[in-house]
């Protein structure tokens, strides 16, 4: 092994119009090791990544490969330099076989045969040396998502990479998957491997990595050691301030039920039944959080809640039984009911990106007598509504003239919250409170969750990250497959046990394999679409 | 990204789109063998040099306000009709009965008469496709188009068969009673003293018509239910999660638009030929499209966009009249407007939008000073 650098960046700059992706960024990255890179949503990571895969050309800057100086135009010239990179979004044919995944794109010949004889030998051999089964003849549509990963790293290694750049790769995954990633991970460096490691999960970033860059707004902040360094150290680097990453709060002191959710069903438009007879309740003063990876049926949940989907089974709210069918009623009668909705996806339903703050402060509550003015809208006592929301919440910019998409993820969150917890509702539904909100912003919007919970509202959370969920909820139910597999308390659990229960397994006492697993949960998923 | 400034969209595409049509148009008059500035000349000395001129541009685009108003409004709710031409062809179906078969005892009465009955026939014949967009999933750009088929044929039916006077040699109906006539623009400008757009067809329509304008710009940013159509033209998720009803918002913003454009029909049908005959639309609904789309499917923008079609229309009429340019020219220097204005407003948009980024990053850079 030389002493020179895998990858060494100096000087990378790359500005897209007037926004500077990236400024002036310098890393070195040594061989036989994973090396971290952390920041927030839009700090550049993604960026900088596409640049060293061939996606972007930097502006100013150049690349070493072991010590090298190397062009990369085009992803061709970064794989025969051997880098290999595993999306977020994985870019795998879903109607072709493991195998023929692995070979598209490096056939030998005109003839596919060869081609596919010779990967299959190698892909048997990969697998026993670094825990990457897969069946080589299954359809991915078939698979799961931590076996589609696996196909991901597997045809970066099949081109003979030893560079490794992983973008994210945990966010669809459970811990008990994402533990067996970072295994093979391991296994991979103590091959003399290189891999990259991007994430904004600090947790990943100390369990795993050897070395750790931040980027911030474009900038590389530091470069330190893992073992020199701590997560509340890293999130001040990447925020720019000291941030508190657990939520302050006090024990609940829940009172009556708000909501009793009884043998709820939900059969979706393609007649797939996503919620197969569930029951629940959350009182008053409580954050009922529901834990599940994507897609298990915990969006069905909110939907039917906040009126958007219609449903079998009955749910009362304070003890009246409120219209399932979406005969009689709506997302306007839900509210006046007293449910607020902040639903999972902001952008697609939570606001319109094109309207003005001010005219998003009004969605949904559009009807209110206050917001009218004869026959016209009041669009004044809107403006004047949206001031004193911009002011509460902290929204930035302050400017309620501005249209919705020019706010970041974490003000336009924070526009929506204002608007929905300012009517002072009975149930607030929260889906995914903190996707693509930064540091910053997640303390101040959970600050916010938990005192509506104080003031004796009830609250249903649902969320993918685990962190979230253990650390805001005061009651965790876990929905696997349409299915509550269990309630738990978050002072009595941890997040190897909610995530085995995640995956349909409720004898969390045992240990379990990660084919297991993964068989469970393909077997959900597979339902599902 | 919001870089180019609010000014440059709704001024400068257009116009730049404009002078490239009106350029290609020149290039094809002087390929012809005639002399582009000599048909300028006639097209604006024709539209808007006289006062007769002026009531017949004015005509015209009364006409379009309608129609423009139309697509316009099923724009915002992210709707495409195409059925203007079939839903006016109809509108003019109601005013004729109106007018024919009610012996109004004043012209007001025979207007409102006729308003309600051309806006309700319009009405229903975008409800059609509407309903089976909302319920079906038939995607209304086709049937609003198979539509205007349908009502040339009823129209066709109606005429040929139903309400031709007998032993009438045209398809059309009988005169309309004197009653429903409109007092043209040159009677309202008598009660002055003065003696405009004499003998031209612009008639109290006009007024109706920029009272829609103001209506509409009304219902769209000032009234609650042009939130929700906006709303939902915007994001049907977002509607959905808001509690507005997806079906209600196509159905409602279906029926107004039919509704403007069966309102057309009082201007071409009960105010200028004063009884209906095959074929009175003359294209006007589908020129509509062209007005909402180079109109920013505002209602200002479509005022202005029908008063500039309305003078091709007209000055494209008088170049056929007083030159040897062959009356295809005009359709074809009209379509370039079209084409420019509406279809290839993107071709413009890029290098304009390119424009105004390097102008805001040098102006950045400027105000920086240097590391």
């Amino acid at each position: 092994m030389t002493d020179a650098p895998a990858i060494e960046l100096k000087g990378i700059s790359k500005s897209f119009g007037p926004v500077q992706a990236n400024k002036d960024i310098s890393i070195r990255v040594m061989p036989g090791t994973i090396h971290g890179i952390i920041g927030e949503n839009g700090a550049g990571k993604s960026t900088l990544m596409s640049i060293l895969y061939g996606f972007y050309k930097a502006d100013k800057g150049d690349v070493f490969i072991r010590g090298n100086k190397t062009e990369i135009p085009d992803s061709q010239a970064a794989i025969a330099a051997g880098i290999g990179m595993v999306f977020q979004h994985f870019k795998l044919v879903e109607n072709f076989s493991v195998l023929e995944n692995v070979v598209l794109g490096a056939e030998d010949g005109a003839l596919l045969g060869p081609s596919l004889r010779k990967a299959r030998k190698e892909l048997t051999q990969l697998a026993a040396e670094y825990e990457l089964n897969v069946d080589p003849d299954a359809l991915i549509e078939e698979i799961g998502v931590g076996m589609q990963q696996r196909v991901e790293i597997l045809k970066a290694l099949y081109r003979q990479a030893d560079i490794l750049i992983l973008d994210e790769p945990t966010g669809v995954l459970t811990p008990a998957e994402a533990d067996h990633l970072f295994r093979i991970l391991e296994g991979l460096k103590a091959q003399g491997k290189t891999i990259i490691l991007i994430t904004h999960k600090l947790r990943e970033i100390m369990e795993v990595t050897d070395t750790v860059s931040v980027m911030r707004r474009g900038e590389m902040t530091a470069t330190v050691k893992t073992s020199e360094t701590s997560p509340e150290e890293l999130a001040e680097l990447m925020v720019g301030r000291k941030v508190l990453l657990r939520v302050d709060k006090k024990p609940a002191t829940p009172g009556d039920p708000v909501v009793e959710i009884d043998n709820l069903q939900v059969v979706d438009e393609k007649g797939v039944e996503r919620v197969k007879g569930i029951s629940l309740n959350v009182r008053a003063g409580e954050i009922l959080g529901i834990a599940g990876v994507a897609g298990n049926g915990q969006s069905e949940i909110l939907e039917v809640l906040g009126g958007i989907r219609s449903a079998t089974g009955s749910v009362r709210i304070k003890g009246q039984e409120i219209d399932l069918t979406g005969a009689h009623s709506d997302g306007r009668s839900r509210r006046e009911r007293g449910i607020a909705h902040v639903p999972e996806d902001r952008q697609r339903e939570g606001l319109i990106m094109d309207f003005k703050a001010w005219e998003n402060v009004a969605f949904g509550y559009h009807h209110e007598d206050n917001y009218q003015s004869g026959l016209l809208m009041d669009n004044a006592a809107i403006k004047r509504d949206t001031e004193g929301k911009i002011e509460r919440f902290d929204v930035r910019p302050a400017n309620g003239m501005l249209e919705a998409k020019s706010f970041s993820g974490g003000n336009q969150q924070k526009i929506v919250l204002a608007r929905e917890i300012e009517r002072n509702p009975e149930l607030l539904l929260v889906g995914q409170p903190t996707r693509g909100v930064d540091i910053g912003a997640i303390e101040f919007i959970h600050q916010r969750i938990v005192e509506l919970r104080d003031a004796g509202k009830a609250i249903l959370l649902v969320s993918v990250e685990l962190d979230e969920i253990l650390s805001l909820s005061d009651r965790i139910a876990v929905i696997f497959d349409g299915q509550i597999m269990g309630e738990r308390l978050p002072s009595e659990t941890d997040e190897k046990e909610l995530g085995l229960m995640m995956a349909g397994i409720t004898d969390t006492a045992q240990d379990h394999s990660i084919e297991e697993i993964e068989a469970n949960l393909a077997e959900a998923h597979g339902e599902v679409h | 990204m919001d870089t180019m400034p609010k000014w440059a969209d709704i001024v400068l595409i257009p116009l730049i789109g404009l002078i490239l049509a009106f350029l290609l148009s020149g290039l094809m008059v002087l390929a012809s063998g005639q002399d582009p500035w000599e048909a300028i000349k006639i097209m604006v000395e024709g539209a808007v040099g006289s006062s007769y001129g002026w009531g017949y541009t004015l005509y015209y685009a009364t006409n379009f306000i309608f129609t423009g108003l139309a697509v316009a409004i099923a724009f915002h709710a992210a709707m495409f009709n195409i059925g203007g031409e079939g839903q006016a062809m109809v509108g003019g179906l109601g005013v004729a009965i109106a007018c024919l078969f009610i012996p109004w005892p004043h012209w007001t009465l025979a207007l409102i008469g006729a308003m309600i009955m051309g806006g309700l026939f319009g009405a229903v014949w975008a409800a059609i496709p509407a309903w089976l967009q909302a319920k079906r999933g038939s995607h209304i750009v086709i049937t609003t188009i198979m539509f205007n088929f349908i009502a040339a044929g009823l129209l066709n039916y109606m005429l040929v068969d139903v309400l031709k006077p007998v032993g009438a040699m045209e398809p059309a109906t009988a005169k309309f009673p004197e009653a429903t006539h409109l007092p043209s623009l040159n009677d309202v400008f008598l009660i002055f003293g003065l003696d405009l757009f004499k003998r031209s067809p612009v008639n109290v329509s006009l007024f109706v018509a920029l009272a829609a304008c103001v209506g509409l710009w009304a219902l769209i940013w000032k009234m609650k239910l042009g939130y929700q159509i906006r709303a939902f033209g915007h994001s049907e998720p977002a509607a959905k999660y808001a509690g507005i009803s997806p079906t209600r918002m196509i159905m409602i913003s279906m029926i107004i638009s039919g509704a403007l454009a069966g309102l057309m029909a009082i201007n071409n049908v009960m105010g200028e030929a004063e009884r209906l005959v095959l074929n009175s639309v003359e294209g006007a609904g589908f020129i509509g499209i062209a007005v909402a789309l180079m109109g920013r499917s505002h209602p200002l923008g479509v005022l202005i966009a029908a008063l500039l079609f309305g003078f091709l229309y007209q000055g494209g009429a008088e170049l056929g009249l007083w030159t040897s340019i062959p009356r295809e020219m005009v359709t074809v220097i009209q379509a370039l407007v079209i084409l420019f204005t509406g279809a290839l407003d993107n071709m413009i948009r890029m290098p304009l939008e390119r424009f105004f980024l390097a102008r805001a990053i040098r102006a950045r850079a400027a105000s920086t000073p240097a590391e």
